[in-house]
């Protein structure tokens, strides 16, 4: 390090200006740092809003006070929160409805992403575009014929779907599903054909080449896919307000917007809290596995 | 241990045949190498032969049964990939035993296997490693000691070389003929090398465009080519074509190259020669090192003539040397005592009892 410095010294004495590559580095760095900062600025700030707002009391919320700065911080609203059980019921209705939607997903989309990439058969290239075109429908066009769908079934055979936490875990994976088959496929493209051929050679067949080759050497590519279709359970809005609306059906989002906002009093404090707890456990899960999901989402970047 | 044959075997894909009717028969033990450019087919006939392409049309049998219809993991065969293809989340001692603990052995005839695999190729201290921690040379091992624990009836390998440095290959070529020496068991190569094709094989099957084009012992390929392609194809550097025209000379023939410089045929050739008396489009094949510098005491057999050298290319133990015959350019191997210069006039004989006498027109090695 030292070596390189004097070297950079001496060579800023000699040489005429042309610019140099540790030159050009270090305002590439430089510009690098700027953005970096705002942008981690500008995304933490609402965090950091929230944080500061839940440690307040009601009374301070709406005081004319600074509200970047706790002048009496109070645990009041996490405890309110914690040993209310209605809070409680939103976050256990989530957690269930996540883990299962998330094994669900993967359930559905490894297999089919490991058909669609290396069982050749007639018309599996265009079921794979396909499957990537559902991705594309947004949900709020998707909730209302599913809505109308439900009614219909509910008239032919008595079975009410609306308003059980459970049918959430038949309308999520419309969304996870394509999503996850089509990172998978992507992942398994990766996958040189060679190392399938080598375990066809070896006698192993098709379950055997998902269960003890692909999977394994995709593991980041699953992990990325499970992180995924985690996330977009955990923070889906839209279909659990459509469609659960008895309070102890409720899952977190929907439960503290529905629940928290009595008429037009918001209280902020538990809102804010509860939204914190409720963006803990995504947090705590990308903290673990941050590097397995970058390296499944940029796989097939570069070769190796 | 088992005879491999090919009947009329067709690969199409869509519109393209890759293989034509190509009929091939390996005999037990035996190590037949497949080489041609590449795109001539080569690699899809293994591949059909490991059951990993289906053909369109003729039949593939093992040991008399016709195995068509049989999956790759039913055919006992063992391949060995250009890329390697090592399963890179397991060990090397779990790639090795892959096979077997799907076919569950048990698990001490597994140990004994891949250890003795192991000490054959000389990798026993590599078992714990991942393939990422291992060269290409050691990978390339591995994935054969893959295919010897298997003992399988056949061995394939799909050019296994083209990834190593040339000195890396030299050294695993030689491996790879020390470990069929050893285990002796049939086995099918396919190469777009030529001297690994030699250096390798009991018989090679020169393939061209989907087709057989010869199929033959080493020597015999370089010595008796069947076809253009063939001559052209074995030998390096490749050997000289020259227009040419056959003349009466007296009682017997001779082979006219150019105004200058004509060869007599040799006396065994002319009737085997005389036929095509009349005939155009003859090319005068010979191969670099049957043309040498002319030395004092001319010898028997030897055409002399005398050219310019355009090029030379010293290589130590010998000289390349280029001249052009009827502006075609003429490739000779000279000693690097012989005096040759760039520019400068040598006197040339052509051994011309290794000549060929080739139809251009259909290709055919007269």
């Amino acid at each position: 390090m030292a070596n390189v410095a004097t070297m950079d010294a001496g060579a800023r004495v000699s040489r005429p200006k042309y610019g140099s590559i540790s030159h050009d580095r270090r305002w590439a760095l430089r510009w690098s740092y700027f953005f970096l900062v705002l942008f981690a600025i500008f995304f933490l700030m609402p965090p950091v809003y929230m944080l500061i707002t839940s440690l307040k009391t009601s009374a301070e919320i709406s005081a004319e006070t600074n509200p970047w700065w706790v002048y009496h911080p109070t645990l009041a609203n996490y405890v309110e929160l914690l040993t209310s059980p209605i809070y409680l019921t939103f976050f256990r209705n989530s957690a269930i409805v996540s883990a299962v939607v998330v094994a669900i997903t993967m359930l559905i989309a490894v297999p089919a992403a490991f058909a669609l990439s290396r069982m050749r058969f007639w018309g599996s290239t265009v079921l794979a575009t396909g499957v990537f075109l559902t991705y594309l429908i947004p949900e709020t066009l998707l909730f209302l014929p599913l809505f109308k769908m439900f009614a219909v079934f509910n008239e032919w055979t008595g079975i009410e779907l609306i308003n059980r936490w459970w049918v959430l875990l038949i309308i999520y994976p419309t969304l996870t599903v394509p999503f996850a088959t089509w990172v998978m496929i992507g992942y398994f493209a990766s996958i040189p054909k060679e190392l399938d051929e080598a375990a066809l050679m070896d006698g192993a067949n098709y379950r055997q080449i998902l269960l003890k080759v692909f999977i394994p050497v995709a593991l980041p590519g699953l992990i990325a896919a499970t992180i995924f279709a985690f996330t977009v359970s955990w923070a889906q809005f839209l279909y659990p307000l459509a469609f659960t609306t008895s309070a102890d059906q409720l899952v977190l989002p929907v439960g503290i917007i529905t629940t928290l906002i009595k008429g037009d009093v918001f209280n902020w404090g538990q809102i804010m809290t509860g939204a914190l707890l409720g963006a803990a456990p995504p947090l705590i899960i990308y903290a673990f596995l941050m590097d397995y999901y970058i390296a499944g989402l940029t796989a097939g970047a570069t070769k190796g | 241990m088992a005879q491999v044959s090919l009947r009329k075997v067709v690969k199409r894909f869509d519109d393209v045949e890759a293989v034509s009717a190509i009929d091939l028969d390996i005999a037990d033990k035996e190590f037949v190498v497949l080489v041609g450019p590449s795109g001539c087919g080569k690699s899809t006939t293994l591949r059909m032969i490991a059951g990993l392409e289906e053909i369109t049309d003729g039949e593939i049998a093992v040991d008399g049964a016709v195995v068509n219809d049989v999956p790759p993991k039913d055919r006992d065969m063992a391949m060995v990939f250009q890329n390697y293809a090592l399963y890179p989340h397991m060990t090397v001692y779990e790639n090795m035993s892959f096979g077997l603990r799907l076919k569950r052995f048990p698990k001490d005839e597994i140990e004994r296997r891949v250890q003795e695999a192991a000490r054959i190729l000389d990798i026993r201290e590599l078992l714990d490693r991942k393939p990422r921690q291992l060269s290409g040379g050691q990978r390339q091992r591995v994935a054969m000691g893959r295919a010897i624990v298997r003992n399988p009836k056949v061995f394939l390998f799909d050019e296994p070389l083209s990834n190593l440095d040339a000195k890396l290959r030299v050294q695993m070529r030689t491996e790879i003929k020390r470990v069929h020496q050893k285990v002796r068991t049939t086995t099918v190569y396919v190469t777009h090398d030529q001297v690994e094709a030699m250096t390798l094989a009991d018989r090679v099957v020169v393939m061209n465009r989907g087709k057989i084009e010869q199929i033959g012992a080493p020597n015999h390929l370089y010595h008796s080519p069947a076809t253009r392609f063939v001559a052209g194809f074995i030998g390096s550097p490749a050997m000289n074509f020259i227009p040419c025209r056959l003349e009466r000379a007296g009682e017997g023939l001779q082979v006219r190259l150019s105004d200058q410089i004509a060869f007599a045929v040799p006396a065994e050739r002319v009737a085997r020669y005389r036929p095509y008396l009349e005939q155009d489009n003859l090319l005068f094949g010979i191969r670099p090192e049957h043309l040498t510098e002319a030395k004092p005491n001319g010898e028997k057999h030897l055409g002399q003539f005398e050219t310019v050298l355009e090029v030379t290319e010293p290589m130590g133990n010998e000289t390349m040397v280029f001249f052009s015959i009827e502006g075609r350019e003429v490739c000779g191997r000279v000693s690097p005592n012989a005096g040759a210069r760039e520019g400068g006039r040598l006197k040339m004989a052509a051994a011309l009892d290794n000549m060929h006498l080739i139809d251009d027109a259909s290709g055919r090695v007269l």
